[in-house]
C-alpha cells in the first residue's frame, strides 16, 4: 500500500506537469484562498485569544447600576466601570478572596540629573492583590502588602522597560523615582508583562496598548487626586467641579476585579452585589431595583467587543473567498480527471479496482493541495509581514507566522483540496471501462 | 440563436454547469456586498469636519506637577507660538477633532427636565471657531468680553459663560425648522446659555456615540489654560505645516525644558489615523475583490477550455455540416451567458441574504438596488471576457476534425 501510494504520488506529480496551465490555476486558487484565510485568521487569533488561560474563569469584574434605567447603556446594561463611591464601598467590603480596583494614570518621570528630557510614563493605580490575581511576573522585589494599601505607602512597581531607562536595568528595589513631582520607593521590578488583549482594562483601552511603565497604590493615587488618564463616562449635566465633586458625581472610571475560585463563591459574591444595590435603593441613592452583572474574563472581552467588527468581517469575507476557490478547484479537478477517462478505462480494464483509481486521484489532488499550500504559505508570510498596512500597529504586531500557523496553512490547503477532490475522484472511479475502450 | 441545443447539452454536463453557476453566484454575492461595504467606508472617511483641516496642526504638551501660574504660562506660550513664522492664529483647546477624546455634556431645553434631551460635545478655547476655521452661517462669533476662564469656572460655577455657539445639525435637532439664534439651552439647572451663533459643521472628537450624532457640538467661550488643557492648535498654510510643527515643539521646549511633548501632528494626519480602520477595511476588501474576480475568471477559462477540448469532434461535425466559425463562437458565448445569468440570479438572492445578516449584526444599511444591475453587468462582462479565449479556440477547430477519431 505504501509502495503504491508512492507510485500514485509520482503519477500525480507527473500529471500535474502534463497540464501546467490547469495545474497552475488550481494551485493559484488554493494558494490565494488559503493565504487570505490564514492572514485574517492570524489577526483574529491574536485578538480573540485568552490572555490568561488558567485563571480566566476565576477573575470577574462586577458591574453595578449607578445610573438607572433612563441613562443606562442599550438593553439596560449598567455602566462598564464604577464611580468613586461604589468603588470605595466594594473595596472596603471583604466579599472576595482577592480584589483590586484600578484605573490608568499618566505621570511625568523626572530625570535624575543625567538625562535631559523628562519622560512620560503610563501607569495604573492598583491594589496589592493586582499582582497575584493577574499572575504578574517579578524580576526583582515583590508587590507591596495589604497593610501598605491601608497606609497609602509611596511604593511603586516598575516595568523592566522603565527600569532599563531609569536604572540601566539594575536591581532598583529600594531606590527612589520621582513621578509627577512626588518621590516613590521602588519595591518591585517586573519581567516583561503585557497581556494581549489587556483584559483587565477594556474600559479605557481597546485591549491593545504598549507595556505599562509603573503600578502605584490605588489608595495613594486617590489621595494625590490623580485624575484618570483614560475613559471617564458621566451621565447628567456638565458641572465645573473639583476633586470632591468629581468623586461624588455620576462619572464612572474605576474598573473593579475580584477573584472567585468556586461556583459557590461566585454565587455568594453575586448575592453580595445584589444586597449592596438593594441597600443603596433603600438608602434612596438608587431609585431602581438592583441591576448587576458579574462577568468573567472571556465574557467581559466578548461584551466589550475586543474582536472588532472589522476583524470579524474580514475573516468571514476571507472564508467566503476560500469557499469560492474550492468550488473553482472542484470544477477544475473534474475537468482534469475526466479528460483522462480513456486512460482510466484502460487501467480499469487491466484490473485496477475502483478503490485504486479513487486512491490515485485523491493522492493527485493531495499533491495539488500541497503545492497550493506552499504557495499559500509564501503569500501568508508576505501578508502577515505587511498586515500593518491594514491593521493598527498595536494589533498588526500580534499577527505573526509561527509553527502552528505554518502547519495549519498546509493542513487546511491539503485537507480542503482532498475534500474538493472527492466528487471528481468518485466520477473518475466510476468511469465505464467498456465505454472508454469502445470510443477510442 | 436557438438556446435549446445549448440547454440540452448543458443538462448532460449537470455537475460542471452547476459548479460554474455556483462559483458565479458566490462571487456575485461577495462582490456586491464587498463593494457596498467599501463605499460605506469611503463615505465615512469623507465625513465633514467643518474646519480648515489642511491649515491646522496640533502640538500637545504636558507639564510636570501642579501649575500655580498656569494662566501666565499659557499666555507666554501662546505669545511665543504666535511669533513663529507662518502661524496665522493659535489657541489652547481642551480637545480637538479626530483625537478620540470626549468631553461632553447633557443638554436640556427646560431647566425642570428630569433627563437631558441629548448629549453633545463641548469645545473650549479662546477664539476656537476662528482658529479652527469653522464656518459661521448665522449669528456671530463670541465677543472678547464674553470669554471667562475655564479654571475659574471650575472653582466657581457662577463664572461660567452665558452664551454658546452650536452647529446647524445640533440646532436642527433641538429646534427643528426654527431659528436657533436667541434660544436657550441648560447644561445644568442653574446654567442657561443663549445661542449667539451657528456654525455649518464642527465634528465631535469621538464618534463613539454613533455617526448620526457626529455633529452634535457646542462651542463655549472659555479660555483654557495649561492646568485644564494641553492641545495647542495652530493655523498656518498647507505648505508650512511641517515647519510650523517643528518650530512649535522647539519653542514650547525652549520655554519650559521640563515639559513633555506628547503629540505633534497635522490635522490631516489626525484625520487619517482617526479613520484608519475604515481605510484598512476598504483596502482589504478591494484586495479580496480583485483576487476573487481573477480566480473566478480563471475558473471559467479552465472549465470552458475543458468543454471545448471535450467537444472537439462535435465542433468538427457542426462545422462540416455548415456551421460558420461565428456560429461556434456564438454557441460558447451564449452558453456562458446562460450560465452566468443563472449564477447571477442565485447570486443576487445570496447577496440580499448576506446583506440582511450584515444589517442585523453589523448595523450596515440596506444594499441599494443599484448594486444589483451593476453587479450583474460586471459579472456578465467577466464571463464573456473569460470565455472569449476558449470560444475562439473552438471556432478555430477545422471541419476535418469530424473525420478523425475522438
Amino acid at each position: 500500500m505504501i509502495a503504491t501510494s508512492g507510485y500514485y504520488l509520482k503519477l500525480g506529480l507527473r500529471s500535474l506537469r502534463r497540464n501546467p496551465a490547469l495545474t497552475a490555476l488550481m494551485v493559484m486558487a488554493i494558494g490565494f484562498g488559503v493565504a487570505a484565510s490564514m492572514i485574517t485568521y492570524s489577526v483574529f487569533r491574536a485578538v480573540s485569544g485568552n490572555p490568561i488561560p488558567d485563571k480566566s474563569s476565576q477573575l470577574f469584574t462586577p458591574q453595578l447600576d449607578s445610573w438607572g434605567p433612563q441613562q443606562n447603556l442599550p438593553r439596560n446594561e449598567p455602566p462598564e466601570a464604577l464611580g468613586y463611591v461604589d468603588a470605595m464601598a466594594l473595596l472596603h467590603a471583604p466579599a472576595a478572596k482577592r480584589q483590586t480596583m484600578l484605573y490608568p494614570v499618566q505621570l511625568t518621570a523626572m530625570p535624575d540629573g543625567k538625562r535631559e528630557l523628562p519622560l512620560n510614563a503610563n501607569g495604573y493605580a492598583v491594589g496589592s492583590d493586582f499582582f497575584a490575581m493577574f499572575e504578574v511576573p517579578f524580576r526583582y522585589g515583590s508587590s507591596w502588602s495589604a497593610q501598605d494599601d491601608d497606609q497609602r505607602a509611596a511604593d511603586i512597581v516598575i516595568s523592566d522597560e522603565l527600569n532599563q531607562k531609569l536604572f540601566a536595568g539594575a536591581d532598583s528595589t529600594g531606590r527612589t523615582v520621582n513621578l509627577g513631582g512626588h518621590d516613590y520607593r521602588v519595591v518591585g521590578v517586573l519581567s516583561h508583562w503585557n497581556p494581549q488583549p489587556r483584559f483587565y482594562d477594556l474600559f479605557s483601552t481597546s485591549g491593545f496598548a504598549e507595556q505599562t511603565d509603573f503600578y502605584m497604590l490605588f489608595t495613594r493615587a486617590l489621595d494625590l487626586h490623580i485624575y484618570i488618564n483614560g475613559r471617564n463616562t458621566c451621565r447628567g449635566q456638565l458641572s465645573y467641579t473639583n476633586w470632591t465633586d468629581y468623586t461624588q458625581s455620576s462619572c464612572v472610571w474605576i474598573t473593579p476585579w475580584v477573584e472567585l475560585d468556586s461556583a459557590a463563591e461566585v454565587e455568594s459574591y453575586r448575592r453580595f452585589l445584589t444586597n449592596y444595590a438593594a441597600n443603596q435603593q433603600h438608602a434612596g441613592r438608587f431609585n431602581w431595583a438592583p441591576n448587576i452583572r458579574l462577568r468573567d474574563v472571556m465574557e467581559w472581552m466578548d461584551y466589550e467587543q475586543v474582536v472588532s467588527p472589522e476583524s470579524r468581517i474580514s475573516l468571514v469575507v476571507a472564508l467566503g473567498f476560500f469557499l469560492i476557490c474550492l468550488v473553482n478547484t472542484v470544477g477544475l479537478l473534474l475537468a482534469k480527471f475526466m479528460r483522462r477517462a480513456g486512460e482510466i478505462g484502460v487501467r480499469r480494464a487491466l484490473g485496477a479496482t475502483r478503490g485504486e483509481i479513487y486512491a490515485q486521484y485523491l493522492i493527485e489532488a493531495g499533491a495539488v493541495g500541497l503545492a497550493g499550500g506552499l504557495l499559500g504559505l509564501l503569500l501568508t508570510a508576505l501578508g502577515v509581514s505587511s498586515v500593518d498596512i491594514l491593521f493598527k500597529p498595536e494589533i498588526a504586531r500580534l499577527a505573526h507566522l509561527d509553527f502552528s500557523l505554518v502547519s495549519l496553512t498546509l493542513l487546511v490547503a491539503i485537507a480542503a483540496t482532498v475534500l474538493a477532490a472527492f466528487y471528481p475522484a468518485w466520477r473518475a472511479a466510476h468511469v465505464q471501462p467498456a465505454w472508454q475502450l469502445k470510443s477510442s | 440563436m436557438d438556446v435549446r441545443p445549448i440547454l440540452s447539452s448543458l443538462l448532460r454536463h449537470k455537475t460542471t454547469a452547476l459548479l460554474l453557476v455556483l462559483e458565479i453566484a458566490l462571487t456575485c454575492a461577495i462582490v456586491c456586498n464587498a463593494v457596498f461595504m467599501i463605499s460605506q467606508r469611503l463615505q465615512r472617511m469623507q465625513m465633514t469636519g467643518g474646519i480648515a483641516e489642511t491649515e491646522l496642526v496640533e502640538v500637545q504638551s504636558a507639564s510636570i506637577g501642579a501649575l500655580p501660574d498656569a494662566k501666565a504660562r499659557t499666555a507666554a506660550d501662546l505669545e511665543a507660538l504666535r511669533r513663529i513664522p507662518g502661524v496665522k492664529a493659535v489657541t489652547l483647546a481642551t480637545q480637538l477633532p479626530f483625537t478620540n477624546s470626549s468631553w461632553n455634556t447633557g443638554i436640556m431645553l427646560d431647566p425642570t427636565q428630569k433627563e437631558s434631551t441629548l448629549n453633545a460635545t463641548t469645545y473650549f478655547g479662546e477664539n476656537l471657531v476662528g482658529v479652527l476655521g469653522a464656518q459661521l452661517v448665522a449669528g456671530r462669533d463670541f465677543n472678547a468680553d464674553e470669554y471667562t476662564d475655564l479654571g475659574d469656572a471650575q472653582k466657581d460655577p457662577s463664572k461660567a459663560s452665558k452664551v454658546v455657539i452650536v452647529t446647524s445639525a445640533l440646532a436642527e435637532r433641538l429646534w427643528p425648522g426654527q431659528n436657533p439664534l436667541g434660544k436657550t439651552i441648560w447644561m445644568g439647572k442653574d446654567s442657561p446659555q443663549q445661542v449667539v451663533g451657528v456654525v455649518k459643521a464642527l465634528i465631535r472628537p469621538s464618534l463613539s456615540n454613533g455617526d448620526n450624532t457626529a455633529q452634535w457640538t457646542l462651542v463655549i467661550p472659555m479660555r483654557a489654560s495649561l492646568d485644564n488643557a494641553s492641545d495647542y492648535v495652530l493655523r498656518t498654510t498647507p505648505e508650512q505645516r511641517d515647519a510650523v510643527i517643528k518650530a512649535a515643539a522647539a519653542t514650547l521646549h525652549k520655554i519650559d525644558p521640563h515639559r513633555v511633548i506628547l503629540d505633534k501632528k497635522s490635522m490631516s494626519q489626525l484625520r487619517e489615523e482617526f479613520f484608519h480602520n475604515d481605510r484598512a477595511m476598504a483596502g482589504l476588501l478591494v484586495g479580496v475583490i480583485a483576487v476573487l474576480l481573477v480566480v473566478t475568471a480563471f475558473g471559467i477559462v479552465g472549465l470552458a477550455s475543458f468543454w471545448v477540448a471535450q467537444r472537439h469532434r462535435q465542433i468538427g461535425v457542426r462545422r462540416a455540416l455548415g456551421a460558420t466559425r461565428r456560429n461556434i463562437l456564438h454557441y460558447f458565448q451564449t452558453e456562458n451567458f446562460l450560465l452566468a445569468s443563472i449564477g447571477i440570479a442565485i447570486g443576487m438572492a445570496f447577496a440580499y441574504g448576506i446583506n440582511l445578516l450584515l444589517m442585523r449584526y453589523y448595523e450596515l444599511p440596506r444594499l441599494p438596488a443599484l448594486y444589483f444591475p451593476v453587479g450583474a453587468l460586471s459579472l456578465w462582462l467577466l464571463g464573456q471576457l473569460a470565455v472569449l479565449g476558449p470560444a475562439l479556440r473552438a471556432a478555430a477547430v477545422p471541419p476535418v476534425e469530424a473525420t478523425r477519431a475522438a
